[in-house]
């Protein structure tokens, strides 16, 4: 079990031996320093504080400058915890690269998903709009339809899906398949598309 | 994107004959069959390219018994063993699909080197 923070870098295409295209992402992936850790008697739970990035330290708040000193890690961009480590054997200050993974592992890969801005129901919650284009209708192609009955309950219901704000929400896409590894360039190509614009971090678990 | 770049630059094939559109080239490609692999040529005028970098295909179309046959292959592809190059075309196209609309003596390409 293991995670990394990366950063995607986008899409290309990679050849298996026998000629088959793959289509991969790549992730920049860490190396990811352990901030601090989090231990049963003191939090309750057992987890590491993974930093990845650069931040300058004029633009750190007093609690996070305090954080980093404490570690005697520079400071990070991005923090996370990840839950799934076994704690015993890593330490404060450790380096966590993209060899914590395998060719051929499958991997799950969260990220914030693209803005789509305010979308209405066919994009955001794929309803089919209202009938055809033909007998006289002219003007309801993409509406929502009824949004619910009569007299009873004389209100909508809460959580009836309508139009909003779609996109840039967390995404999680699992059974990745690890496609290669460049441990030099910090680089992890996964087989598929991952949520996500390129640039935009993104958060990989084994 | 640069970085995009220099991770499958590796990829590439070595050059092969350079060629162009309009050129007759014999492309060997090898065929698995089982756990053997051989070598099969195939051998017609480039009609065009396609796409860039690690994408980069080219079609190769060709008359076999009759009838029109076109293969795409990718650039990079490792089941492209070799290209030769047959023969320089003189043409005024990139993209040679008009081939498809003709036939016999109108479908011949010019040769760039006979004057």
């Amino acid at each position: 079990m293991a995670g990394l923070i990366g950063k995607k870098i986008g899409m290309t295409s990679i050849y298996s031996p026998d000629g088959a295209v793959i289509p991969v992402t790549a992730i920049e992936a860490g190396p990811c320093k352990i901030v601090s850790i989090r231990n049963k008697n003191k939090d309750g739970y057992e987890a590491l504080v993974v930093g990845f990035g650069e931040k300058k330290e004029k633009h750190l708040t007093k609690p996070l400058k305090g954080l980093f000193e404490k570690a005697k890690v520079a400071p990070a961009a991005m923090l996370k915890e990840f839950k799934n480590f076994d704690i015993a054997a890593y330490k404060v200050g450790d380096d966590l690269t993209v060899e914590l993974f395998a060719e051929g592992d499958k991997v799950k890969v969260s990220a914030k998903s693209k803005g789509k801005g305010f979308q209405g129901v066919v994009k955001r919650h794929g309803f089919s709009g209202v009938g055809g284009q033909t007998h006289g209708q002219h003007n309801r192609e993409r509406a929502p339809g009824s949004i619910g009955q009569s007299s009873w309950p004389s209100r909508v219901f809460k959580g009836t899906r309508m139009a909003g704000r779609h996109g840039y929400s967390q995404v999680t896409v699992s059974n990745l398949k690890v496609v290669k590894i460049i441990p030099e360039k910090n680089i992890i190509l996964v087989k598929g598309a991952i949520p996500g614009a390129i640039n935009s971090i993104v958060e990989i678990n084994k | 994107m640069d970085k995009l770049n220099d991770l499958v630059a590796g990829t590439a094939n070595p050059d092969f004959a350079q060629f162009n559109v309009g050129d007759r080239i014999r492309v060997h490609v090898r065929v698995i069959e089982g756990d053997k692999e051989r070598i099969q040529p195939f051998e017609g005028d480039v009609i065009g390219f396609k796409g860039s970098g690690v994408n980069r295909s080219f079609t190769v179309r060709k008359i076999s018994s009759g009838v029109g046959v076109e293969r795409i292959f990718p650039m990079a592809s490792p089941k492209v063993a070799k290209i030769e190059l047959v023969k320089q075309g003189k043409i005024r196209r990139a993209k040679l699909y008009y081939l498809r609309n003709l036939s016999g003596k109108a479908a011949r390409i010019k040769d760039k080197n006979v004057r």
